[in-house]
């Protein structure tokens, strides 16, 4: 897992529109790359959904969220559309899971995503990470939110 | 026992019929979920609305043992057969102070690490999802 501290790994991938998303995208704010395995596990259905909810006050503070796994763009789009979330979802299909592997999110043995929060900072360095000891166990978003704080004072 | 819940969650409304069976006090909180549950938020100051006339439990449970019939007639057929007054509901439900109340409960929540309901906290230890007889066991003692 990429510690803070890192230059934060380079990419361009495809969001669920094939827009393509690029870490140069990111520069001058503060964005949360939200690591998860797979679109359609009803636990990853739950984190994004409750992260949605919370998305003004994550704004207001200055924080972008942007969801990434190794499914497709055409995944992310029926899945965006099905939880009715406005967070962009980051296609990390092809090279399957590079940009993911280069964070250190990437469970070889699985073929997807743990689950991990990578906080980066206006600078593009990053600032804060969040490794979930398991799949099953969601980041509350307190964590983001604790980690935003820290950074303001 | 604290527990974070959304009125439209079928979940939820399993796991109240556990803890129904249980000498427990409940301490409730709300936790609707919009983008899953449409009708969470309505619900919930439903609910507190019911509360101003003290049938807050009587609510919650009509709620949740029918989860098909959440529309405002239904809520209307609910308050006719609760007793409540029906123009004192409307107006409550829809006032700053409840929508503040559930706010308040629902950022409780976050700040709380919750991300699913239902999400029973006890003794400090979050556990969620429908309680199994690990928990059942441990709220008997």
């Amino acid at each position: 897992m990429i510690e803070a501290g890192a230059v934060a790994p380079d990419f361009t991938l495809p969001d669920q529109d094939g827009d393509e998303v690029s870490l140069q995208d990111l520069a001058g704010q503060i964005s949360v790359l939200v690591f998860y395995p797979l679109d359609f596990s009803p636990v990853c259905t739950d984190q994004l959904n409750v992260y949605h909810e919370v998305l003004p006050e994550l704004e207001a503070k200055g924080a972008k969220l942007y969801g990434i796994s190794i499914d497709s763009a055409f995944s992310h789009k029926a899945f965006q559309d099905h939880l009715g979330i406005s967070i962009p979802l980051l296609a990390d299909f092809h090279p399957k899971g590079e940009v993911s592997k280069a964070y250190g999110a990437y469970i070889e043995e699985r073929g997807h995503n743990q689950r991990a929060l990578v906080m980066i900072g206006p600078d593009l360095a990053v600032t804060w990470t969040h490794q979930s000891p398991s799949p099953l166990e969601i980041p509350g978003a307190n964590l983001i939110f604790d980690a935003l704080e820290r950074q303001a004072a | 026992m604290i527990e974070y819940s959304d009125l439209e969650c079928p979940y939820c409304a399993r796991a109240s019929q556990l803890l129904d069976e249980l000498p427990l006090r409940r301490v409730f909180r709300h936790f609707p979920v919009v983008s899953k549950h449409p009708r969470a938020r309505a619900l919930a100051v439903a609910a507190e609305a019911a509360a101003l006339q003290e049938r807050f439990w009587e609510m919650h449970d009509s709620l949740l043992a029918d989860q098909g019939h959440l529309d405002d007639p239904h809520l209307w057929e609910r308050c006719e057969r609760l007793g409540l007054d029906l123009e004192r509901f409307e107006r409550d439900r829809r006032s700053d102070a409840l929508a503040e109340r559930v706010d308040h409960d629902f950022r409780s929540g976050i700040r709380a690490g919750v991300t699913t309901t239902p999400t029973m906290f006890v003794d400090g230890v979050a556990y969620s999802g429908v309680p199994d007889t690990d928990l059942l066991s441990i709220l008997r003692s």
